[in-house]
Formats: structure tokens, C-alpha cells, sequence
């Protein structure tokens, strides 16, 4: 099995608050990998890291075996692709124009080709636009691609988030917190387009508080606690960790809390 | 609830039974007065002496005629009863006042005038007294059928040819500061007369604000739009065309292809600007200097005596330099700069604009090398020449008309402006243009797309600078003249308010735009002093009551008129967020 993303040690400290204290994660092919942990517990902070938003302040990510660039559209062209945890699309754009921004890093054409629009630039254009409705049919938006995406109930504005992510022909996605803000229906279907995404051989990396959600979807679950991984394995593992429980709600119980 | 408003309610309470039987009776009134004289004497404009209505009296006569909605119950008539009623109020009293400034008196007023200014009152009052109605005018089709192309694009040959002919004769309305051929900040003393044709202006203009306003609540404006937007080529080749023949239509006067030539140059500029603006976000407000190095550039390499450099490049060669000198220029200014927010940018580019029109004043052999002769400029352009002997300094006679030499000059403008469009339309509609309105909307996002922000914005700034460098070359001979005073932030600013004022991101409100602003200061000149002051609260009217400017893009129509966004989406990127969450 093939490593997608490996990264070793990263640190990212905000002055005297270290929010990632030296954390190690591999990815594998193919595999979805859950990262959970208390609020402020340093997740988002970490994709951060890997995606270039952040510099961290130690440490390294490697994709596919080369080192991942210090700038988000470097991350982004080299195979990694992302969502944000507070929805950030491009409002006033609409559901497929959202798309076809995510096609940016895979097309080519200049100011000179599109203003005089050759043979080329036209098919590159219509690849792109077939492409993105493509993707926007298979989050299940087809019906609202020309809707602005501000217009979009949360829910969708989320799938959408995600189509265009995969717009850019990423091998690994990190999804910050996919199901947030969503209803049972939704969150059940979020679970299918994940497998979905799984099965176009898209490694997967998700932060998530619905627990039932991250052990039933995950192969691998990692924990994430003040910055520092306190465990990783197997979802079962995981759950039934005393640690982890102790680190969500303070204290060790004696109640069931699974 | 204050005072003035509870006022209002109980007056509508009052009136509101009676509200169609008196607006329509005030709208046929109105209707029949527009057949009697309003003054007593001859000589104000529009014939206000006999039976046949002219001028100010025919725009209230086609807005009366609205007065049948008072009958036929159509979707949105409230609000367009209400705007065809108060601006036709409004035209009446300002010409009633004005005839009687004119004529000395309140005695030397027609009947019609004071009469139809009643009538006006009364029709107004009957419209803002119906009931309220939130039915919006839909957007109608024709029906289908096998004529149903054929006469969609005679609509729009209909809708390019109204547009040109709206601007024609706001043009043709005779007003003393063109016609003196001064430019407009110049200032100077007028004679009272002159404010009858001023009058006649500001009546054609309200008539127009009246027109639209009233045609686009009964959704006419948006089923035009739909039509044309379908048959958009159509519509591009007719306006072209219009704009083409329309020195043929002047008989042989060079006046008004002057003055469409000046816009011609302003509303290409003002294209350019809202590529940085419009698409990408980027406020640029020392726009004018990259107009003013192609301007100068082009000025000192083509053959002027009065530039020091004795070159003279041809004109196809000068235009491509000066706008890769002005690209150059925007490329070395925003390099640096354009990492820096919103604000910022906005500061150094003022800057900017400001350095510049200080080191070409003094680029004069004294203080430095003598190279733009400091204020007096580099004048003495010489016309231009064809390699084929077509000089565009002299009068033509083509297809047996005579055409005056400003119509060459107006044809070149019309060139620059077709190429310009073209150049922004296509841009807005890739690969490119959607990047620069990603970055625009959240530039963090962009990024994590996968689009390199830097390098795209640097490219909209950079081709702003290229097209603003290629208007101001030919600005240059057209006008035969660079010198500093034309490249103020005073221009920079109106530019800008061309772009803002017309609809951010689209091409027509740029054109638009840039017209409006030029012309409305020259027509204003009557006001003296007070000019710039009116100018001023007209642009803030404008903004108050259509904040998405005049032809607004899909996107910004939605932006500000939809639950949800609102002007602050405009206030605050969410870019400038700090949490990256
Ligand atoms: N730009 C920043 N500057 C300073 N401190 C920051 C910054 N970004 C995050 N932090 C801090 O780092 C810590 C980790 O934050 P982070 O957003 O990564 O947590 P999280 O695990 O994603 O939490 P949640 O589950 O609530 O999303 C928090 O204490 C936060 O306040
Ligand atoms: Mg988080």
C-alpha cells in the first residue's frame, strides 16, 4: 500500500500557545481517516499545516513522497484539496461557477487565449464545464448549479464545498467538520457521498464531533487532545479507550457514554 | 411611528377609495394640458407656445400616458404608476419655474403650465395612494413561433438604436459650454438665456430616469434583457453599426462626434478600471497615471515640435508601446503592493497617481531632465496619416456625404472602445475572470482552490494599466495634447465613480457610466459654482436609491437586493477574517 501524506512532527505554536505539538499522521490509499478531539484541541489548526495556510513551525508533510509547498495553491495543484469548517464558497458565484474555480489549477488558459478564444480554448472550456457538472450531479446539486451558492441551504452549501474541492483533482481531501449544522437525513447522506468519493480512489481525511458518524465511517481514527495526538488505531480501539473518554468529558465515569 | 409618516398613513386612508378614479383623472388632465401653451412668450425651447407638444411638455405627455394603468390592473403598476408620476411632476413644476425665470414672472406662464403642474400633483397623489402590491412584473416572452427570432432581433436593433438615439439628442439640446468648445472646469459666465436650454436638458433627463424606472417595474427592462441576452450578437452588431453610420447622420457637423469621442476615450478607460475593480476587487485609485504615461508616451515619440525626443514612430507601433510602458508600469507598482489588503492598495496607488502628475510637471529641464515640458505639456500633436495618405486632420467626403474631420477621430474612438469591450467581456467570461471574481469574494478560498492570487491579481492590475496605457495614446491624438492637469485624482476618482455609478463588473454600466459623467458636468455648467456641488449630491442620489449602479451585473443585482447579503457583503470580505477555520 501506497503513502499519500505523511507528516512528521508538526508543531505550530501561536506565540507562547502551542495549538500542535509534534504530531505524526500517515494516510494510506484509499483509506478515511477520522481526526476527533475536544474543541481547541488543535485539528483545524493542523490542516492548516498541511494545506499551507499555516506555516508550521517544526516539522514536515510529505505528499506522495515529496515534500507539500509552503502556499495553498501549491498544496492544492500538487493533490490536496480541502473544506473549511465555516463554509467559505464564493457567495455571490453560482453552484457551478463555485465548480469551475475548482477546475482553475488543471486548465491552462491565458489572458491571450481567452480573449481570442482559439479551437483550444473553447474545448478546454467545455471539458471543464462538463467535468464540473459532472461532479455537481454526483454531490446531488445538479438541479441548483445555476442557484448562487449563498442562495443554498447549508447543507448543500456544504456538497458543494466538497464538489468543488474535488474539481481540482485532488488524491487526498480533508474535510473540516463535513457534517456541522446538518440533520440526520443530511448526515446520512454525507456518510454515502464519502464512501463514494472513497471509491474514486480519493484518500480521505475528516475532522468530526458526531462520533457515530466518524466510527462508522473511518478505517483508521486518530485523536487529537491539547495539540498532542494522544492515540490513534481501529475505530472499536478508539472507542472504547478510557483516555479518550476521560479527554471529551474531563473526568472518567462510571455511565456508559458510548 | 414619527409624526410626518402617521401623517402620511391617515392622508393615503383618506384618499385611498378615491385613489384610481383620481390619478386617472389627474393623468387625463395632465394629457390634455400638454396641448395647451405653458408660456406666454416664444423663444423657450420645445415650442411651449402652440398646440403641438414639444420638448419638456411631450416627456410629460409620454409619462401621463402610463395614466392607463389606472385602468388595466398589470403586475407592479404601483411602482411604476409612482415613478411616471413624480418625475412627470417633477418636469412639470421645473419647467413651469424656469419658464418663469426665464420670462421674468409667474405672469408670463402659460395656463397649460399651471394646470398641468395640478394635474401632475393630483396623478401622483392618486398613484402613491394605491393599495399596496408585492407582485412583481415576471419576465414575458413572445410566444413561440416562426417569427419569434426574426422579430426578437428586430427588438434589438430597436433597443441599440433607442439607446444611441437617447443619447443623440441629449447630445444635440444645445448648451453654451460645449458649444464654446471650453472645457467644462474652466468655468465662465453664462447669460440667463442659456438656462432654457439647460432646463431643456435636465427635463430630457428626468424623462429618461422616469421612462426607465417606470418600464423596468412593469418588468419591460428585464424581458428586453432576457431577448437580448439571447440574441446578444445581434444586439452587438447593431449598436456597432449605430455607432459606425452615426457621423453620416450629422450633416457634416463636427460637433457632437467631438464630444462622443472625448466619452469614447473616458468610457474606454473606465472599462479598463473595472477589469481591477469590477472583476477583481482591487480599489485602484491612481488609475489616471497609467492613462497618462501612454498619453505622454505617445505625445513625445510622434513627431510633436514641441517634444524634446524628434521621433515619429507610426501610430500602430506607439499605441502597442505605450500600452506595454503603462502594463509595465502597473506590473513595477503592483509587484510590490499588491500583497498588501484592500485598503492599503488603495493608499499607495493614490500615491502613485499623485507622483506622477508631480514628476511630469517637473520633468521641464529644471529641476530634472527636460522631457514633458512641466505644465505646459507636450502639445502640437500632429494629426494622424494613414501609410495610404488618409489624413484624419481634414474633411472626407465618403459615399458622397461630408463628413467633418472629427468623425475620423470619433471612428478611431469607436475602435479603442469595440476593442476594449471585447477584451473585457471575453476576460470576464474564463478561466481568468472567474479567478478574479473568486479572489474578489474570498481571496482565502481562492487560494485554497488552487488559484495564485498574487499572480492573478498582479494580472488584473497590470492589464488595467496595458488598456488604460493604449486609451491614452490615442487620447493623446485626439486631442493633441498631454499636459499634467488632465491627469488628476480628480479624473481618477470620476473614472472610478463611472465604474461604481454604472454597474461594477459589467460593460454597459461602464459605458454608461463614463457618458453620464461626462456629460452631466458640462450640461450642469449653468449652475456655475455650485456645478461640482450638484454633481456631487446627484452621484450620492444615485448610489442611495440604486446602490448597485445603473446596469448592475446578475451577481450585484442579487448582492443587493436579496436576503442575506446586503451592502456589507461589500463592507467586509470575509478575507479579512483572521480565523482560518
Ligand atoms: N491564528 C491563530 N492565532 C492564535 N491562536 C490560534 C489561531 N488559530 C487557532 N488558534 C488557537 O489554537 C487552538 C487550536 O485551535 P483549532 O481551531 O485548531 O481547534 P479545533 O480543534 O479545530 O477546535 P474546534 O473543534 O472547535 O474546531 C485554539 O486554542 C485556538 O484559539
Ligand atoms: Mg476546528
Amino acid at each position: 500500500m501506497t503513502i499519500v501524506l505523511q507528516a512528521s512532527a508538526v508543531t505550530k505554536r501561536f506565540g507562547g500557545l502551542t495549538a500542535v505539538k509534534s504530531v505524526d499522521l500517515e494516510v494510506n490509499e484509499g483509506e478515511v481517516v477520522g481526526l476527533i478531539g475536544p474543541n481547541g484541541a488543535g485539528k483545524t489548526t493542523f490542516f492548516n499545516c498541511l494545506t499551507g495556510l499555516e506555516t508550521p513551525t517544526a516539522g514536515e508533510v510529505t505528499y506522495r513522497g515529496t515534500p507539500l509547498p509552503r502556499r495553498p495553491d501549491l498544496v492544492t495543484k500538487a493533490g490536496v484539496a480541502r473544506t473549511f469548517q465555516n463554509i467559505r464558497l464564493f457567495p455571490n458565484m453560482t453552484a457551478l461557477e463555485n465548480v469551475l474555480v475548482g477546475r482553475h489549477t488543471r486548465t491552462r488558459a491565458g489572458v491571450l487565449a481567452a480573449v481570442g478564444r482559439g479551437p483550444r480554448y473553447h474545448r478546454e472550456e467545455r471539458e471543464s464545464e462538463d467535468r464540473s457538472r459532472e461532479l455537481l450531479d454526483f454531490v446531488g446539486l445538479g438541479k441548483v448549479r445555476n442557484e448562487l451558492a449563498k442562495a443554498l441551504p447549508y447543507g448543500d452549501q456544504r456538497k458543494l464545498e466538497i464538489a468543488r474541492a474535488l474539481a481540482t483533482d485532488p488524491g487526498l481531501l480533508l474535510l473540516d467538520e463535513p457534517t456541522a449544522g446538518m440533520n440526520p437525513n443530511e448526515t446520512a447522506a454525507t456518510v454515502k457521498l464519502v464512501r463514494a468519493i472513497q471509491e474514486r480512489s480519493i484518500a480521505i481525511v475528516l475532522i468530526e464531533h458526531d462520533m457515530r458518524f466518524v466510527f462508522g465511517l473511518c478505517d483508521r481514527v486518530a485523536v487529537l487532545v491539547q495539540g498532542e495526538k494522544l492515540m490513534e488505531g481501529p475505530p472499536s480501539a478508539v472507542q472504547a479507550d478510557e483516555r479518550v473518554v476521560a479527554a471529551y468529558l474531563g473526568t472518567p465515569t462510571e455511565e456508559d457514554t458510548a | 411611528m414619527s409624526v410626518v409618516a402617521a401623517a402620511r398613513t391617515r392622508g393615503g386612508a383618506l384618499v385611498a377609495p378615491f385613489a384610481r378614479q383620481l390619478g386617472l383623472a389627474g393623468s387625463v388632465l395632465l394629457v390634455i394640458c400638454c396641448f395647451l401653451p405653458w408660456s406666454t412668450y416664444s423663444g423657450f425651447p420645445g415650442k411651449m407656445l402652440n398646440s403641438t407638444p414639444g420638448g419638456a411638455r411631450l416627456y410629460v405627455l409620454l409619462l401621463a400616458l402610463f395614466g392607463f394603468l389606472f385602468v388595466k390592473d398589470l403586475p407592479g403598476r404601483r411602482r411604476a404608476l409612482g415613478s411616471a408620476s413624480t418625475f412627470a411632476f417633477v418636469i412639470a413644476l421645473l419647467t413651469m419655474l424656469f419658464i418663469a425665470y426665464a420670462g421674468r414672472g409667474l405672469v408670463n406662464v402659460g395656463s397649460g403650465a399651471f394646470v398641468g403642474v395640478v394635474a401632475a400633483l393630483l396623478y401622483m397623489v392618486g398613484a402613491r395612494s394605491l393599495p399596496e402590491d408585492d407582485r412583481t412584473a415576471p419576465v414575458r416572452s413572445l410566444p413561440d413561433g416562426r417569427w419569434r427570432a426574426a422579430v426578437e432581433s428586430v427588438l434589438c436593433v430597436l433597443a441599440a438604436v433607442a439607446a444611441l438615439a437617447a443619447f443623440v439628442i441629449g447630445l444635440g439640446i444645445p448648451s453654451t459650454s460645449i458649444a464654446d468648445g471650453e472645457d467644462y472646469r474652466l468655468g465662465g459666465a453664462i447669460s440667463l438665456n442659456d438656462l432654457t436650454n439647460e432646463s431643456q436638458f435636465l427635463s430630457f433627463l428626468l424623462f429618461l430616469c422616469g421612462l426607465m424606472l417606470a418600464l423596468s417595474r412593469m418588468g419591460v427592462i428585464a424581458s428586453l434583457g432576457a431577448i437580448t441576452k439571447r440574441h446578444s450578437k445581434v444586439l452587438v452588431a447593431a449598436g456597432l453599426m449605430a455607432a459606425v453610420v452615426f457621423p453620416f447622420t450629422q450633416g457634416g457637423d463636427g460637433y457632437s462626434l467631438r464630444i462622443a469621442a472625448s466619452i469614447g476615450v473616458f468610457a474606454a478607460a473606465a472599462v479598463g478600471l473595472n477589469i481591477v475593480v469590477g472583476l477583481a476587487g482591487l480599489l485602484d485609485l491612481g488609475y489616471i497615471a497609467f492613462f497618462g504615461v501612454g498619453a505622454y508616451f505617445a505625445a513625445i515619440v510622434s513627431g510633436s515640435i514641441t517634444s524634446v525626443i524628434d521621433v515619429h514612430l507610426p501610430f500602430g507601433l506607439v499605441i502597442l508601446l505605450s500600452a506595454l510602458i503603462a502594463g509595465l508600469f502597473g506590473v513595477l507598482l503592483g509587484a510590490p503592493t499588491l500583497r498588501l489588503r484592500g485598503d492599503y492598495l488603495a493608499i499607495v496607488t493614490l500615491g502613485f497617481g499623485e507622483i506622477f502628475r508631480i514628476t511630469v510637471n517637473n520633468l521641464d529641464g529644471s529641476a530634472g531632465p527636460k522631457l514633458t515640458n512641466g505644465p505646459n505639456g507636450v502639445s502640437n500633436i500632429p494629426d494622424l496619416v494613414l501609410p495610404g495618405g488618409f489624413s484624419f486632420g481634414e474633411n472626407h467626403n465618403l459615399f458622397g456625404v461630408d463628413l467633418p474631420f472629427q468623425a475620423n477621430y470619433y471612428w478611431l474612438e469607436v475602435i479603442l472602445v469595440a476593442v476594449v469591450m471585447t477584451a473585457f467581456l471575453r476576460l470576464a467570461e474564463s478561466r481568468i475572470g472567474r479567478a478574479w471574481v473568486a479572489i474578489r469574494e474570498d481571496e482565502l478560498a481562492a487560494a485554497a482552490t488552487g488559484i495564485n492570487t498574487t499572480r492573478l491579481k498582479l494580472l488584473a492590475f497590470a492589464l488595467g494599466a496595458t488598456l488604460a496605457g493604449a486609451a491614452g495614446s490615442v487620447s493623446a491624438h485626439v486631442v493633441k495634447v498631454a499636459a499634467p492637469d488632465s491627469f488628476t485624482f480628480l479624473e481618477s476618482a470620476l473614472l472610478l465613480a463611472a465604474v461604481i455609478l454604472g454597474g461594477m463588473g459589467t460593460v454597459q454600466g461602464a459605458l454608461l457610466g463614463a457618458t453620464v459623467l461626462y456629460l452631466l458636468p458640462e450640461k450642469l455648467r449653468f449652475l456655475q459654482d455650485l456645478r461640482l456641488l450638484v454633481f456631487g449630491i446627484v452621484l450620492v442620489l444615485i448610489m442611495r436609491l440604486r446602490p448597485e449602479g445603473l446596469v448592475p451585473s446578475k451577481r450585484r443585482q442579487r448582492e443587493f437586493h436579496e436576503a442575506g447579503g446586503g451592502a456589507d457583503a461589500l463592507a467586509a470580505p470575509p478575507g479579512h477574517a483572521g480565523a482560518l477555520g
